[in-house]
């Protein structure tokens, strides 16, 4: 096991430097990296060049990126448009995010693997059905339109919610925008829970439990539910680090002050800094949930953990 | 035994930031959750694909899910062509003395804030989505398909670096992407996004690619024509091609319909496409500003894409469940 | 259709008193897209204790579904039982509730599977697995079940019990695997057990070891034996006496050495003749010609009809009922559901 993990941790970090130059590659040699710093107006040339120099852009690129890292593993992510540390931002916004994402992934759970078992034992019943279309429906719709009508319909003709997020961006006010996040990963937690529970269903193993006379409740937590949930828990684990990321969308519509508020105002402003800051950061989440999903696996199948 | 990683790998490869790629790939798991799917068993030495795609048009057939979202399909596709023959009017022409106008005779969608009549915007828009769908998915499945499938069948250190390298696509999230590499185009055409889909799109298909060939590889035939001294080109095109090509075919389609709605998605962003190109991303990002007082704006963009969306992802449902004779 | 479950009932007649289990009459259907699948119709058996009764026959006779429907384990829907009787220690098991059959499952009777890795589950260990049948039965606390699950694989003969009892599924050969499956049979001591195909998965030299633990421990218990099984080799040891199936029906059923001796339904004949055998070096293998009936669609008349050398007109139309077979010097019970038993008989 311990050998796995380290092997696990050396494979994790060609990934992050070809993830990390890439995005860093895009907005270096793609955007004009000091156009952002003169304010609204257009940088003189004069003035462009000397940035340049300052920070160091004049040198070939792998260089600026070699340098870029070095900053960021001693914790300097660099500033951002306005004169902020991207640190500074970094504490703010990470947060609100962490919690919308939080909300998402109980959605997830609650919602998802509980759709997925009913559905999962009466399959073919009108439950099912009537679940499954729900299901194609929700996945048809991106998100931004599932998220602009709950606004219009909860926040404007309800007035169930406001229709955006204060900057503390509290758990309650973030109970609607979380369940737009999770709206698709939802819907697909229900199918692969559904799937995973039919398939299962008709496991010999499960067979056997009901022949050794388990009570009904008994087979189908203890055997049914603890193998079908396998794939389950593995799938919300990485979704955990594409959710941050897809973020972005649900905070522009309920206008929540996190990362993907804070990239997109960078992006906007062409701050290099922030925008490769920030994904730096998110690339990094992503790839330890994608680390702790398999030592998740291993632990959860003994299959695994044995071979 | 299975390398500790890889039955979450499918679950891994759902990145797509905000819901846009995810399914594709999602779904692509159960499909074949070790890349078997369509094409593993049947594998006898006569001719096993074709009676695996004749049985597989048979039940699409009978199945009302295929027929239903084929005829949506054949419909956007036709619109997207001609759009002229049931929208009479100029999208482009827009008086802003109707901005905001309900439904009227002959303008049964109402006005937009422009004032260009929603309806023939609604019609028109269906070619950005269209094109941008189907050229992206075409370059994905391409790229995807020799990449993964020549990595599948060679192996080795080709296969190591590949296997890296979509890992590290897999590693940026979608939406993020797109706005960093779009933000600085200024062209207003539908490339650059196709090209980005297209980017960040085929290690989707290659991991697919690579698992079915891999699959495929280890048929007994196949075994059988590599004894006999086939050669390995020959080996690639008339033997492991026709059994891999199903679960690219059925994700594919899936994926179609996501980079439908990410278009739309990067377009609500800003990012996309561009007017004066027609596209109901655009429309829907310009009719949220106007949600409160005219959300007729925004629902019959939004209600089209959903349909397209919706049917791409049906189409490969029922294509998914014909090709895998595991669910028969 | 009337007439078979009238003759089959008659021609059964009553049971001894001393059955352990008899089932009488039994129908099961399962309801699928393309139609009815007549799995089984009208099975008569019974079973004593300390017996062991063979059934034999070859995939989707209803060997195996009228075992399940024995177990209470058939997946409804779409499996159903439409009639019959299944009376074990004199109860019809089919008017008992689900909780009452639980309850009967498992601790009365106990049912061995063909594919132990696939029936065992991969999570868990063998230990919990085990144990679970003393929780759930018996009320005994977790430590207490993980020392009755180590006695037990004592019992069937795992080295190291002590030391594997936490180890999982995959970590076993083949045989240990299904010793386990014998082991969580065994457990609560029923008096029944059916094994499905309890060798068929395993080495032929593994085989021979499984089978005769399997008898010891029967004898041991004195517990009744339902073997199913398509293989005749594995028969002729350790059964008292032979059901044979065929489509969805019992063709014959004889004390064992009398079937061997001479077969009195022409498919146990095809069945024999298909065995190879070491004191016919050279010869051809015999093969029972065409394919089993479809279940959607059996023949009228007899079932076999279409696959029997010996057909006559009357075999197309007559269900043929179950004959009671006499001869000089057969004393026990002895049926075939062959118009011509006679003439098979005399071979």
């Amino acid at each position: 096991m311990g050998r796995y993990v380290i092997r696990r941790l050396l494979q994790m970090i060609p990934v992050f430097i070809g993830a990390t130059l890439l995005i860093f590659l895009m907005v270096n040699v793609m955007g004009d990296p000091v156009a952002g710093l003169c304010g609204d107006r257009k940088c003189d040339p004069a003035t462009a060049a000397q940035l340049k120099k300052e920070f160091g852009l004049d040198k070939p690129v792998w260089q600026q990126y070699a340098t870029y890292m070095g900053n960021v593993f001693t914790g300097d992510f660099g500033t951002a448009f306005n004169g902020q540390k991207v640190t500074e931002l970094m504490s703010t916004a990470f947060p609100v995010t962490i919690r919308l994402t939080l909300v998402a992934v109980v959605f997830e759970i609650v919602i998802g693997i509980t759709l997925g078992v009913l559905t999962g034992l009466r399959r073919g019943r009108p439950v099912d059905t009537l679940v499954l279309i729900l299901t194609l429906v929700v996945i048809s719709v991106p998100t931004f339109v599932t998220g602009l009508l709950l606004q219009l319909l909860l926040g404007v003709q309800w007035s169930v919610i406001k229709p955006s997020v204060s900057s503390e961006a509290t758990v309650d006010e973030l109970i609607v925008p979380g369940l737009v996040l999770a709206s698709v990963s939802l819907a697909y937690v229900t199918r692969l829970t559904r799937t995973s529970i039919a398939e299962n269903r008709r496991a010999d193993y499960v067979r056997t439990a009901v022949a050794k006379g388990l009570p009904r409740r008994r087979v189908i937590t203890r055997h049914l539910l603890r193998n079908s949930l396998i794939p389950v828990i593995t799938f919300i684990g990485t979704d955990v680090g594409a959710l941050m990321g897809g973020a972005i969308v649900t905070e522009r519509i309920f206008n929540i002050h996190g990362v993907g508020f804070q990239l997109y105002q960078g992006i906007l402003r062409q701050s290099t800094q922030t925008v490769v800051g920030f994904v730096t950061v998110l690339v990094l989440v992503f790839l330890v949930a994608n680390l702790i999903v398999d030592l998740l696996y291993a632990v959860l199948d003994p299959r695994i953990r044995y071979a | 035994m299975p390398e500790p990683h890889e039955p979450a790998e499918g679950a891994i490869a759902g990145t797509g930031a905000g819901g846009a790629m995810d399914l594709a790939a999602s779904e692509a798991t159960t499909l074949s959750p070790d890349g078997t799917g369509a094409a593993g068993p049947g594998g006898g030495p006569g001719t096993p694909a074709r009676s695996l795609w004749s049985d597989a048009w048979r039940d699409l057939r009978r199945n009302p899910v295929f027929i239903i979202s084929g005829l949506i399909i054949l419909f956007l596709v036709f619109i997207s062509l001609w759009p002229s023959a049931i929208a009479s009017g100029d999208p482009l022409d827009c008086d802003l003395a109707n901005a905001q106008k309900g439904s009227s005779p002959g303008h049964p969608f109402g006005y937009n804030g422009q004032g260009c009549d929603v309806y023939t915007r609604t019609v028109y828009g269906a070619r950005a989505s269209v094109t941008v769908g189907v050229c992206a998915t075409l370059g994905v499945a391409v790229l995807g398909s020799v990449l993964g499938g020549l990595a599948g069948f060679f192996g080795g250190a080709w296969d190591a670096i590949l296997s890296r390298i979509t890992d590290i696509f897999f590693a940026i999230p979608v939406v993020l992407g797109g706005l960093v590499l779009l933000s600085v185009v200024t062209s207003n055409t539908v490339w650059p996004v196709i090209g980005f889909m297209v980017l960040l799109g085929w290690p989707q298909i290659s991991r697919i690619a690579r698992g079915s060939v891999i699959t495929a590889k280890q048929n007994d035939y196949v075994q059988a024509a590599r004894a006999l001294g086939a050669s390995n080109p020959r080996m690639l095109l008339r033997h492991i091609a026709p059994n891999a090509v199903a679960p690219v075919i059925v994700v594919a389609t899936i994926a179609l319909g996501t980079y439908i709605a990410l278009e739309a998605t990067l377009s609500y962003l800003g990012v996309g496409l561009k007017p004066p190109t027609v596209s109901w991303g655009i429309d829907i990002s310009a009719a949220s500003q106007y949600i409160r007082n005219a959300p007729h704006m925004l629902l019959w963009p939004a209600g089209a894409l959903a349909i397209t969306v919706l049917a791409f992802i049906m189409l490969g449902d029922a294509v998914r469940d014909a090709l895998d004779p595991k669910l028969r | 259709m009337a007439t078979p479950a009238s003759t089959a009932a008659a021609a059964a007649g009553p049971a001894p008193a001393s059955a352990l289990l008899d089932v009488r009459d039994l129908h099961v259907e399962f309801r699928t897209r393309d139609g009815v699948a007549k799995a089984v119709n009208g099975v008569d058996y019974a079973v004593a204790a300390g017996e062991t009764l063979a059934v034999l026959g070859e995939s989707g006779s209803g060997k195996s579904v009228t075992a399940q429907a024995i177990m209470g384990i058939l997946d409804v829907p779409p499996g159903r039982v439409t009639s019959g009787e299944i009376l074990f220690r004199g109860r019809d098991l089919l008017q008992l509730k689900e909780e009452e059959r639980r309850r009967i499952r498992g601790a009365e009777m106990a049912m061995i599977f063909q594919d132990a890795l696939s029936s065992l589950n991969p999570v868990l260990s063998v230990g919990d697995q085990l144990g679970e049948m003393f929780v759930v039965h018996r009320g005994m606390s977790r430590k207490d079940a993980r020392a009755k699950a180590v006695e037990l694989m004592d019992r069937v003969r795992i080295p190291a019990a002590k030391e594997r009892v936490t180890q999982y599924p995959h970590q076993f050969s083949g045989g240990m695997r299904q010793r386990i499956m014998i082991a969580m049979a065994m457990a609560l001591e029923p008096s029944l057990i059916i094994a499905d195909e309890p060798t068929t998965a395993l080495d032929v030299t593994v085989q021979a070891q499984v089978m005769d633990l399997l008898a010891e421990l029967q004898r041991e218990l004195n517990m009744g034996l339902i073997l199913i099984t398509h293989d005749l080799g594995v028969v002729a040891d350790v059964a008292d006496k032979i059901a044979v199936m065929y489509a969805g029906r019992i063709v014959e059923t004889a004390p064992v050495h009398e079937i061997y001796r001479a077969p009195a339904h022409p498919y146990t004949k095809g069945l024999l003749e298909s065995i190879p055998r070491l004191d016919q070096k050279g010869q051809d293998l015999f093969a029972i010609k065409g394919l089993p009936p479809n279940l959607m669609n059996i023949p009228p008349g007899c079932a076999f009809n279409p696959r029997c050398p010996m057909a006559q007109d009357v075999c197309r139309t007559d269900v043929p009922p179950l004959y009671r077979v006499t001869y000089e010097g057969l004393a026990a019970e002895r049926r075939s559901a062959c118009h011509f038993w006679k003439e098979t008989l005399r071979g």
